[in-house]
């Protein structure tokens, strides 16, 4: 147990840090530093810092924006590589060792190496409006909350992830539906799926977060402020004078949502001991 | 157990519901799609600055509502950091908008990228500070409302204590009077560094902040006739005398080799003694220490103190669709009132004297107009090329390799080569 | 019953299901359902990663045999192996090469043993578990602004790192200047990333240890095994399928190490923290040096898949 908490301490102190530091001014902030007192709320304490962030930034409007993108993302992404990840892991499909192997590729590729070439890409997409009764159809994502979440619905890292999982549920459990007259869809929906509850919250978990931090994309292809997401408003407080305690506040607000989030989906860790993944 | 799946399903087509309400009619307002020749666009560095952001809108304002307005301009703010690679990406896609604003340094290597179109403006630029008009190849390409200059801040108490004089704009410091001052500032025993020069800082910083020192050494970041080589300039003897002295003053305990991440605030925290920094520090630290702070320019290490000159500067895209208006827009907005505007927001060195007179700080006798003369007298521009922004970041990786300990001949010339390779490969960057 | 080492779990040998009577009517005329379905399911991911990734993939490492940059106005040009040559003779790639890999061959497992370690720690049903689940997890979450703004400070020659280090050595250690002196700053470096990146990880093995099912815990524990060989019989052989994806992922992680090295120390001091991946974006969207970057990032591709390759051969289920 004493490690436990040790563990948890060493894990903790930053964010305290921030928690504190967000209530302080800045030069209170640059003076406690060397002493615990950076860990502590004491001095010239109060939410001035908070009430500055909303002045500076839509803080509000990129929390919505991030929640809304990342949510979203998430979701479809949970449902179209689970479903990639049942078919390559239990059905017998020609060819799926070679596309499972080409899907990890993709995971090495850096996003920054892809990065340019496409936002030239998805400048060439065609893009559907609805302007009134009629169907306009104009050039380029730029600057759309789609672009923000299409290219990363299909995520090598959450495929990989289901796989693994589904290889270790047994597959009699889809002989038995087999017989009992299901089809595929149904046996990935009815009898797989609820099975992998641990590894849906770990895909919705370590998926949010990537698209929660982005902020080279978004950089690079949102230009208005309405759309833009909770990283790049960070930027906004690093002008030449910086206001390092709203930075703290700011950093404090965009933490909140993922952690909320984590609480959340860590229920799907079942706790006790007796659980069984082999029961129907 | 369809209960997980349909919930799954559920939330999706809300979160999904949810994101088309909010972007209702799809695409951004700042797109240049949405540009036409009765409405342009601007874009400007300042999201997050909202004084700054606010006097440019209210230049904005005045001029759509003014009756000889030739467009509707409309502005787009991005945060500083990040809004180059903004640009760059826009560039990429073929979207720039009427109007940018552009970090002086990189208006040659724009212009040389035929984003940006030669100023035609109706405003006459020879009474604005040299170091806010920007020209390359012979044009005028981009013009700033401001200039900032680099300074060096500190307690009259402290110097009084040591028995430093108070350097002056007649009377800099020399480099052995440096030696000297910051040999009796350590003495004093009162911090663990008695300078600060902001070494933890990265990007424009470095070549911004130090390659003034080089210059005021003798030595420059590359051949000015031709900007063809750095060889013999950035590696020659005084430019290795610069090093050394650089790489002196941390080893003889003077300055921290990496500095705290604000140096401003750990100067007010009474962390350091002498600060190095801009005029943009120069309000906050006299709020703090009030009559006790004492601005000095710069050291004299041999060929007169020496400064960074030019900040954010404005330009006219290529592709602008009207650009007679963007050019009548930045005409309008260089009346010294307007100019005014932006300089008292922001605290920085507005461009004219016209403007500095409206400015009580700035005007003569004012608290501020030692910056104006630091940028009148001392300002050099970093190297008006193309080839900038490589020079910059090898010149940078040179400033950091030397504070590390790395040989200062070696440092310099790896730079060097890399310098004269990446023009070569560019053709000279040539127009 | 002994405890024999279960290698699986006890359930029939699950490989080639014995055909069923009526089964090769069945088989055959399902087979070809069974494809369509299987690549129906596919299909959407497949299409995807292959319009978002594949594609600007093939773009981008193309772009290494031409001199392209980010903003000119001189046309492209084909070049070749230019950017290769200039590459393999640059000193500085050698040492991203090295740091890296010095970086992985410490991480890989040090990290992905602690994100066991922590996963066991959290397993268990007790009180105040979710409390602890969730500070595990917060590393991961803070933002890296605050992060690099706290460390950095630590590291400090005066920092609570080194204050630390004296006190537990009773003044014996006397801490170094982390970030600025080049023989400790990747080391600094590596403490920063494993402190930082462990709860990812341990989220991976948390699923990987649910799957594992209880039945073999009880029977495990019915015959009297102590803790280290339930691990050892039970939880080790039904992590098999985590272990593997725990490694890959790390491993393509810490050799793609970026993000601190970019806010710490951008590279230094003296090049002895610069990754390969740094000097991709250094010289990409920095220097403007798009196809040397996009060479860069060709041999870091090739590179890692062959190592991956590597480790999915010797991981692989020896059936």
């Amino acid at each position: 147990m004493l490690v436990r908490i040790l563990f948890a301490a060493v894990a903790a102190f930053p964010i305290v840090f921030m928690l504190v530091s967000s209530l302080k001014p800045d030069t209170q902030i640059f003076g406690d530093m060397s002493s615990v007192a950076a860990f502590l709320p004491v001095g010239n304490i109060s939410f001035d810092n908070y009430a500055a962030v909303f002045d500076r930034v839509p803080a509000a409007r990129f929390l919505v924006n991030s929640i809304g993108i990342s949510a979203v993302t998430v979701v479809l992404g949970i449902f179209i590589n689970s479903l990639c990840a049942f078919a390559l892991s239990r059905m017998e499909v020609r060819g799926k060792r070679v596309v499972f192997t080409v899907i990890l590729a993709t995971l090495i590729v850096p996003f920054q190496t892809l990065a340019l070439p496409l936002v030239w890409w998805v400048n060439q997409l065609p893009y559907f409006e609805l302007n009134g009764f009629s169907l306009e159809i104009s050039k380029g994502w730029l600057d759309t909350y789609q672009v923000q979440i299409i290219p990363f619905i299909a995520n090598a890292f959450s495929i990989y992830l289901y796989h693994q999982y589904f290889e270790s549920i047994p597959k009699e459990l889809d002989e038995a539906a087999r017989i009992d007259g299901a089809g595929w869809f149904k046996i990935y929906r009815q009898v797989v799926m609820p099975l992998a509850g641990p590894a849906t919250a770990t895909v919705a978990i370590l998926t949010f977060l990537p698209a929660w931090n982005s902020y080279l994309w978004p950089l690079m292809v949102v230009q208005s402020e309405e759309l833009r997401p909770v990283m790049i408003g960070i930027q906004y407080f690093f002008q030449l004078n910086v206001s390092w305690g709203e930075v703290m506040a700011y950093a404090s607000l965009i933490t909140v949502p993922v952690v909320v989030l984590f609480i959340a989906f860590q229920r799907s860790f079942i706790n006790s001991i007796a659980s069984s993944g082999v029961k129907g | 157990m369809n209960k997980r799946f349909t919930r799954i399903l559920a939330t999706s087509i809300t979160a999904a519901a949810l994101i088309g309400s909010l972007g209702a009619c799809g695409k951004g307002s700042a797109s240049a799609t949405s540009e036409g020749a009765n409405e342009i666009t601007l874009w400007t560095h300042n999201a997050g600055n909202p004084e700054e952001l606010a006097a440019i809108e209210g230049i904005v304002d005045s001029y759509n509502k003014s009756s000889d307005a030739k467009a509707k301009i409309k502005v787009q703010a991005f945060p500083q950091e990040s809004y180059n690679d903004s640009v760059v990406s826009a560039a990429a896609a073929g979207k720039l908008p009427c109007i940018v604003d552009i970090d002086g340094p990189n208006v040659p290597n724009w212009a040389w990228a035929k984003y940006l179109t030669p100023l035609k403006l109706s405003t006459d630029l020879s009474t604005h500070l040299p170091s806010t008009v920007a020209e390359w190849e012979g044009e005028t390409y981009a013009v700033g409302y401001y200039d900032v200059a680099l300074a060096m801040l500190a307690r009259a108490s402290d110097l009084k204590a040591a028995g430093v004089r108070v350097a002056t704009v007649e009377q800099p410091w020399t480099k052995d009077e440096f030696q000297d001052a910051l040999t009796k500032l350590k003495g004093l025993n009162k911090w663990d560094y008695p300078l600060d020069m902001g070494t933890a800082g990265s990007g424009e910083w470095l070549p911004y902040g130090y390659s003034p020192l080089l210059q005021s050494f003798g030595a420059d970041l590359i051949n000015r006739d031709g900007f063809q080589t750095a060889d013999g300039v950035l590696n020659g003897d005084k430019a290795v005398e610069w090093a050394r002295w650089f790489r002196g003053l941390a080893e003889q305990g003077f300055m921290a080799t990496k500095s705290g991440k604000d140096s401003t605030q750990d100067f007010l925290n009474n962390k350091s003694g002498v600060l190095y920094t801009g005029s943009w520090a120069a309000d906050k630290a006299r709020a703090a220490l009030g009559d006790d702070l004492v601005v000095m320019p710069t050291v004299d290490l041999g060929n007169g103190p020496k400064i960074g000159g030019a900040s954010w500067q404005w330009g006219v895209t290529e592709g602008c669709a009207n650009p007679d208006a963007a050019m009548d827009y930045l005409s309008y907005s260089l009346k010294p009132e307007n100019l005014a505007a932006v300089a008292k927001a922001t605290g920085t060195i507005p461009a004219t004297d016209e403007a500095a007179a409206l400015i009580p700080a700035f005007a003569e006798g004012g608290a501020n107009r030692i910056f104006m003369d630091f940028s009148r007298q001392y300002a050099v521009m970093r190297p008006e090329t193309p080839a900038y922004p490589f020079i910059a970041t090898e010149y940078g990786k040179a400033v950091q390799d030397v504070l590390a300990g790395a040989d200062p001949q070696t440092a310099l010339d790896k730079a060097v080569k890399a310098i004269d390779a990446n023009i070569k490969s560019n053709g000279g960057y040539k127009n | 019953m002994t405890t024999s080492p279960l290698a699986t779990r006890p359930r029939p040998a699950a490989t080639t299901p014995a055909p069923l009577p009526s089964a090769p009517h069945r088989r055959r005329a399902g087979f070809l359902r069974e494809q369509i379905s299987g690549w129906g399911m596919i299909a959407p991911a497949a299409l995807l990663l292959l319009l978002f990734v594949f594609l600007p993939a093939v773009l981008g490492f193309g772009l290494a045999f031409t001199n392209a940059r980010l903003i000119s106005p001189r046309p492209v040009e084909f070049v070749g192996t230019d950017n290769f040559a200039r590459l393999f003779a640059d000193p500085t790639f050698w040492r991203a090469l090295l740091n890296v890999t010095y970086f992985a061959v410490v991480v890989v497992p040090v990290q992905s043993a602690l994100a066991l370690a922590m996963a066991l720690l959290i397993n268990k049903k007790f009180r105040g578990v979710n409390f602890f689940r969730t500070v595990y997890f917060l590393p991961v979450v803070t933002s890296m602004v605050v992060v690099s703004l706290l460390w950095l400070f630590m590291y400090r020659k005066d920092g609570l790192i080194n204050e630390l280090l004296s006190t537990f050595s009773f003044g014996l250690i006397q801490g170094a200047d982390w970030l600025n002196d080049p023989a400790t700053a990747m080391p600094a470096i590596i403490a920063l990333s494993i402190w930082q990146a462990a709860g990812f990880h341990m989220i991976i093995w948390l699923a990987g240890l649910q799957s594992i099912s209880g039945e073999l815990y009880e029977a495990a524990q019915l015959d009297g095994a102590s803790r280290w060989h339930q691990f050892r019989y039970v939880t080790w052989p039904g992590l098999k399928h985590t272990r593997s994806l725990v490694l890959v992922t790390i491993t393509i992680q810490a050799l793609g190490l970026f993000d601190q090295v970019s806010v710490m120390t951008q590279g230094g001091p003296l090049d002895s923290t610069t990754t390969i991946i740094y000097e991709a974006v250094r010289s990409g969207f920095k220097q403007q040096e798009t196809s040397y970057a996009s060479a860069i990032s060709l041999v870091f591709f090739v590179l890692v898949l062959l190592i991956s390759a590597v480790q999915r051969y010797l991981t692989r289920e020896k059936d």
